[in-house]
Parts: C-alpha cells; sequence; structure tokens
C-alpha cells in the first residue's frame, strides 16, 4: 500500500459537481503529474461538506486548509505553493478560517461548524464514498458484524427503541417500534424499504448521504432486516439523483464482492439481498403505501391506513419503510449505544437533524445539529445571517407541508413537537431563510401551487380544494381578493385540512395558515389597499420617479423595453403606468436610484 | 404540451429492438412496469401512444394501465422535448432568490411557456421541483450544462451559446 504524505479531499457532491469540481480535479491532477507529486499526493473525491455555497471546495490534510470556490486555474498556485514549498495559498482559504495570529482556524472553530455535531453526515467530506475499504476503516459493517453475531433481533429492536430515534422523513414516528411491529407480523416474506425519493423542493441530505456515504445505508438496511426477518431490501430513488444512483450502485456491487449483502452475511446464516427503484417523480409517494405501490409499479396513490404497511405492505406483505437519513444513525447507535444517543436531543425528540439550510441566508449548505438548538442558532450563527444587509422575515420548515416560523419563535428549541406548536412541522428538514424580499401571500401561493399539481387526485378536498385555495390567493396577488376571501381562505385551510385522506392533502393549507397567522396585515395591504409590501406581486405594483432624485439623464427611457419612459435631457422623467410592463430594468440601471417601485 | 404535438412518430427499428430487450431484462422482476416505461423514455426520449402500446403489449399488461402510470408521474412526458431541454429549477431555495423572474425571461425569450417546446424543436423549457444544488440558488441546466447563481439579464447570454448550432 501507497503511503501518501498529503491528502487532498475535493468535494464531489452535486452542488460542487455543478459549480465545476471534475474541471478542478483534472486540473489538479494534471499539475500534480507535471510536479512529480502523484505518488506523494492522493486526490480522494468525497461527498458533501456541507457548505454548498462556498463549491467547489478542497481540503488540504494533514494541515486542514480548507479552500473555497476553487478554480481551475488556482490548481498550480496550490501546487507550487501549498504542496511543492508547504505555504498555505491564504487568498483561497474560506475567510472565517484566516485568522490574523495563526494563520488559520480550524474548521471547527468557525461559526458554521462550531455548532454542528455529525451523525448522519459523519462520513460526509470524510471518505471516498466508491471504495469500501473506507467505510470499513471507519468502522463501517461493525454495527452490522455485531447484530449478526452477538445479538438477537429482539436485541437490536431493543437498542433502537432505547434510543428514541425517529423517523427523519417528517412526521416523527418512532423507528424501534416501526420495526418491532413489523417483527411481529406474521409472513412467509418480509421487506426492508428506504424512502430517498426527497421530495420537499429545498431539501437535500438524502441525497447527500447516498452521495457521500452509501454504505452507511445498505449496512443500516441490513440491521433492520435482520431484526424483522426480512432478505430483501428496495432502496427507493429520485431519478434526478444521478450521482446518488450511481455510487449507491457502486457501493451495493462491492457489498455484494465483499459478501456484505448476499447469502450467508458473516457466516450467521442471514440472507439479504438489495435493489435500486427509481422514482418517477412524484411528492406524493412520500407517503409510505404510495411509494410501495410505486416500487410495485403502479401509479402512487396513497390509501387509508390501516392496515400499516408493517403490517401489510409491499407486495401484501410486512414491510419497513424508513427514510434514509434514520438509517443513516443506524449504525453509530448500534456501535456507541443507546444512551449516547439519547443523551443529544430535548425530551422527547433525541439525536441530531440535518437541515438543508436555502434560500436569503449567507452559508447555504447542509448543517447537522443536536435537536432543541433554536432557530436564531441556525440561522444567524451557522447559517451567517441574511446576506446584502436585508432584514430577516421568517424560516419555512417541512417544505410545502410546513409552516413559516417568524422572529418570534426563533427562541424555541427545535424538535418534532415545538416546530408543530408553533405551526410548522419538522419535515424532511428543508429550511428556507425569507427576507423583506419575499412576499408571504406569494410564497403561500407557490406552495400550494406545488400542492395542486401534485395532488395525485383520489380525493376530492385534496384535488379540488387545493385548486380552489389557489384560486384565492391568485385573486389575492392579483388586485382582485376581496375582504370576504380571506374568511373563505381560512375556512377552506380547515375543512382541506380535516377531510384529506393522505398526509399530503392533511398538510397542504400548512403554509397558508402559518403565512395567515403570523403575517395577516401583508394579507390585508393586497385585500384593502390592493398593494404588496414586498414589492413582489407585479399587478399590485407601481413603478414611479422620485422626482428629486431623478437628474434627467434618459438612460432609463434608453432601456425601456415598451418605451413608455418619457423625458428630455436634464429633464425629470415620467413612466406611463398603463403602458409599464413592471419589468422593472429602469430601476435596476438607475444610477441615482431615481426610481422605486411601490 | 410541445407546440409541435402533432409531430409524426419517427421511432426506428433499431429502438424498438431496444425496447424489446430491455422488455425481456425485466419481465420476470417484481414490478417491472416503472423500470421498463423509464427504458423506453430513455430510448424515445417521451412516451406517445405508439411506444405505449409496445410497452403494453410487451409487458402484457392493459394500455390503460400504461397510459395511468405514464400520466402519474412527471418524469414522463407525452410530447417530445428540444434538442437542448432547458430546466429550471423551481424549489424553494431558487424561487425565493427570483428563480419565477428567471423562468419569465426564458419564456419571454424562446417565446414558449413552461412544459413547452420551440415549434423548430431545438429548445424546450421545464420547470424542475428541485436539483438538490441550492448553494447554487438559482440554477438551471440545459441538457448536461449547469449555470448557478444566474440573473435574469443572462438568459439571452445562456441562449447565444446554444442557438448557433
Amino acid at each position: 500500500m501507497n503511503l501518501y504524505r498529503s491528502h487532498v479531499l475535493l468535494c464531489a457532491g452535486t452542488g460542487c459537481v455543478a459549480s465545476g469540481c471534475h474541471a478542478v480535479s483534472d486540473a489538479f491532477e494534471a499539475e500534480l503529474k507535471e510536479v512529480g507529486l502523484e505518488k506523494e499526493v492522493k486526490v480522494v473525491h468525497t461527498g458533501c461538506f456541507g457548505l454548498c455555497a462556498l463549491g467547489p471546495i478542497m481540503i488540504i490534510y494533514p494541515e486542514g486548509s480548507f479552500y473555497a470556490q476553487v478554480k481551475a486555474e488556482d490548481c498550480k498556485e496550490i501546487v507550487d505553493e501549498h504542496l511543492l514549498k508547504g505555504r498555505i495559498v491564504t487568498r483561497l482559504l474560506y475567510h472565517e478560517t484566516v485568522c490574523e495570529e495563526e494563520g488559520m482556524k480550524s474548521l471547527s472553530e468557525t461559526g458554521f461548524y462550531k455548532k454542528q455535531t455529525r451523525v448522519a453526515l459523519r462520513n460526509c467530506g470524510v471518505i471516498d464514498p466508491e471504495v469500501i475499504d473506507e467505510y470499513i476503516g471507519f468502522d463501517g459493517y461493525l454495527a452490522l458484524g455485531k447484530a449478526l453475531t452477538e445479538m438477537t433481533p429482539q436485541e437490536v429492536i431493543d437498542i433502537v427503541k432505547a434510543s428514541g430515534l425517529r423517523g427523519r422523513g417528517g412526521a416523527g414516528f418512532p423507528t424501534g417500534l416501526k420495526w418491532e411491529f413489523a417483527a411481529k407480523a406474521e409472513g412467509d416474506q418480509k421487506y426492508v424499504c428506504a424512502n430517498a425519493d426527497e421530495g420537499d423542493p429545498g431539501a437535500f441530505m438524502d441525497r447527500s448521504i447516498l452521495e457521500g456515504d452509501p454504505h452507511a445505508v445498505i449496512e443500516a438496511m441490513s440491521i433492520a432486516a435482520y431484526a424483522i426477518g426480512a432478505n430483501q431490501g428496495y432502496v427507493y430513488v429520485r431519478a434526478e439523483y444521478p450521482i446518488a444512483v450511481h455510487r449507491l450502485q457502486i457501493a451495493i456491487d462491492q457489498a455484494k464482492e465483499y459478501g456484505l449483502l448476499g447469502k450467508n452475511i458473516f457466516d450467521s446464516g442471514f440472507d439479504f439481498d438489495l435493489e435500486i427503484r427509481l422514482g418517477a417523480g412524484a411528492f406524493v409517494c412520500g407517503e409510505e403505501p404510495a411509494l410501495l405501490l410505486s416500487i410495485e409499479g403502479h401509479r402512487g396513490e396513497p390509501r387509508s391506513r390501516p392496515p400499516f404497511p408493517a403490517v401489510k405492505g409491499l407486495f401484501g406483505k410486512p414491510t419497513v419503510l424508513n427514510n434514509v437519513e434514520t438509517f443513516a444513525n443506524i449504525p453509530q447507535i448500534m456501535l456507541k449505544g443507546a444512551d449516547w444517543f439519547s443523551s443529544m436531543g430535548t425530551e422527547k425528540s433525541k439525536g441530531t437533524k440535518v437541515f438543508a439550510l436555502g434560500g436569503n441566508v449567507t452559508n447555504v449548505g447542509l448543517v447537522e445539529v443536536p435537536m432543541g438548538i433554536t432557530m436564531r442558532e441556525i440561522v444567524e450563527e451557522i447559517g451567517g445571517g441574511v446576506p446584502n444587509g436585508k432584514k430577516f422575515k421568517a424560516a419555512q420548515t417541512g417544505g410545502p407541508s410546513g409552516g413559516c416560523i417568524p422572529n418570534v419563535h426563533f427562541d424555541v428549541p427545535i424538535d418534532y413537537e415545538n416546530l408543530a406548536a408553533v405551526g410548522s412541522m419538522m419535515g424532511s428538514g428543508g429550511l428556507i431563510v425569507m427576507d423583506e424580499d419575499n412576499c408571504m401571500v406569494d410564497m403561500a401561493k407557490f406552495f400550494l401551487d406545488f400542492t395542486v399539481e401534485e395532488s395525485c387526485g383520489k380525493c376530492s378536498p385534496c384535488r379540488i380544494g387545493t385548486k380552489r385555495l389557489s384560486e384565492i390567493l391568485e385573486k389575492i396577488t392579483s388586485g382582485h381578493g376581496k375582504p370576504e376571501d380571506l374568511d373563505k381562505m381560512e375556512m377552506l385551510c380547515t375543512h382541506i385540512s380535516k377531510s384529506s385522506l393522505c398526509a399530503l392533502g392533511q398538510t397542504a393549507s400548512n403554509p397558508v395558515i402559518s403565512m395567515y397567522k403570523y403575517f395577516k396585515d401583508e394579507y390585508k395591504a393586497h385585500v384593502y389597499e390592493k398593494k404588496c409590501p414586498a414589492g413582489i406581486c407585479k399587478d399590485l405594483l407601481q413603478y414611479v420617479v422620485v422626482p428629486e432624485k431623478c437628474i434627467g439623464c434618459t438612460l432609463c427611457a434608453k432601456v425601456c423595453p415598451v418605451h413608455c419612459i418619457s423625458g428630455k435631457v436634464k429633464e425629470i422623467h415620467v413612466i406611463d403606468q398603463k403602458e409599464c410592463i413592471k419589468c422593472g430594468v429602469c430601476m435596476e440601471k438607475c444610477k441615482f436610484d431615481a426610481i422605486i417601485k411601490k | 404540451m410541445c407546440k409541435a404535438a402533432a409531430i409524426p412518430f419517427t421511432g426506428t427499428k433499431e429502438q424498438e429492438q431496444e425496447l424489446y430487450e430491455a422488455i425481456a431484462r425485466h419481465k420476470e422482476q417484481k414490478g417491472a412496469l416503472m423500470p421498463v416505461i423509464q427504458e423506453a423514455q430513455r430510448i424515445y426520449g417521451y412516451m406517445p401512444e405508439e411506444v405505449q402500446r409496445m410497452v403494453s403489449e410487451g409487458m402484457g399488461v392493459s394500455l390503460s394501465e400504461v397510459y395511468g402510470v405514464v400520466t402519474f408521474y412527471s418524469q414522463f412526458s407525452l410530447t417530445p422535448k428540444g434538442k437542448y431541454k432547458i430546466v429550471i429549477c423551481m424549489g424553494t431555495a431558487c424561487y425565493v432568490i427570483g428563480a419565477g423572474q428567471i423562468m419569465e425571461r426564458f419564456e419571454k425569450e424562446l417565446g414558449i411557456k413552461d412544459g413547452e417546446c420551440t415549434e423548430d424543436m431545438k429548445f424546450s423549457l421545464d420547470g424542475a421541483r428541485c436539483v438538490g444544488a441550492c448553494g447554487l440558488a438559482p440554477v438551471i441546466s440545459v441538457n448536461e450544462d449547469v449555470y448557478g447563481k444566474i440573473i435574469a439579464d443572462k438568459v439571452p447570454e445562456i441562449l447565444k451559446n446554444y442557438k448557433d448550432n
């Protein structure tokens, strides 16, 4: 085995691939060859480091220097300076790690990483996900070995139960209990399935886990299979995640080659095989019975429960279906014990939770934090606050099924119960930050349009109700809203959530309810004053020239695509409101801030 | 809903052969219909009635069931896509930083709406759920090329890269 003096970790997750990490990698390897260092320096393609906004990301060990937004043309400098001469390239360092006295701070001291605890993401950005030996080197498959050779299935279930782990897909059902139901259910054949169909737009933790640490999911599914007595598993993953699918397939093939999947694993007599099934884009497949129907090759329509999948699931057999992040916690719980896991978190929500932090926040990326942390800590300390000097407005958790959390609830410790109490939900972990420029009526409409499109159409409250609700919001945002529409909207929300068949419909009105609750004034401004305070709803906007600021430079008149601005040189210009298409180009181009929208 | 909706089916013998091989490969598998339709969509680029019939006959399931599955999932399309598939991420993270305006600009520049394709079959425009590259929001892709952190004014420049060939 070759011993290397330096390891260069290059993030090859979807975020960094999209920002061009492959070009960086090629250039870097070419530079290494150029100076003859290819046998001394090893380049490792890892999964996601979390700080996606700064991609492509490169970390060089043993120094641990974190280079951000690296371009192909920077590679020569890094190789020449850092690897040949031993001088860190300060100009490329992530600015938070640059420190006057010592030159460089460790990553764990930066605002983004300081408050994080990585359990589910522990190997992401650390190992090469395409090499099973690296996973094994980090205690991989040790937990499976322990379960198969030292424990009974019931003992496995007992540990998971005692850990307090709850489903990370959204609803938070206790995982151990789910396993116990399936273990006790009668059936000649049982199944274990993983939900990697991450439908919440803006959440990408499951994808990152599959890309960065696919073996953890395989190992956990094998443990679950042993616990309930299954010998076949399926991973249902979004077809839109090609890198995740590719790495998962490599991982499955390697595990089979090593005898960690297949017949008589660890010589214990236990057999388990795993297959990938691609989803085809249907949000409703986040609903357990719908997802299982989809694996069977049908339309993914939900049905009423009971019977629960643990009793009658895939192909009519007892089935355990867990989310990817839930599974990623299992091997650690098996190795470190239930007490270790339950020492993190709040009374009813144990462990950590991964959030996909996005929207109007400085540090967009994946963060894993102990339950019980406050929204303020996540958004302000880890996320680095709202950029461009804008004012924070609210954070949306739970995606289209969740609600918004305004400033007043910013110090509530985050767990399943508390989020539900303030009108939102944990959901899969999307956390979108909205600032003063986001209109809360428009956002509610955005989420509702999503649900309208994704409603499977099986039950009428969801199919027709969400459509009507969306029409009311359309009326309000286009300036035709009447006061009674607000009452109608509230009533409809209640009916839809009370009478829909599945969680998609039951939670569809959550964004509307919570946004109306916390931002009533904004809704009223749309209805009574026909104004959109955030300046988003086009039909309610006017672009006007501020006479005191206009110097008559004629630039606005020149750039206006419909020629509706008139005025002579050095005279105050006027916008013809009837002709204006509200494209905003004039305001963008005016050098004197003399055009405003109101 | 392609503007050129009435374009005739132009499947080749080779494609048909490939589809039947895919059916043979999957047929004995449990729940094979979805993987087969996914293969069919990959081979033909879309799922017109002719292809649905082949799947139906090859798999021994009714045409209505095939049609039911094809129309249920957003990945499957009844109409062909353009040579350059423009996909605009309309996930929440992109939407709050202006994906809506970017979609509008593309619609204006191309003269088509979300979900349509241009008459010369060159460009198709689709809003996507979430491509999971939230660090690059707002993000779009044209076939395999990804463009991140874009503003509406960059749209003509991006289109230019594909207009000439």
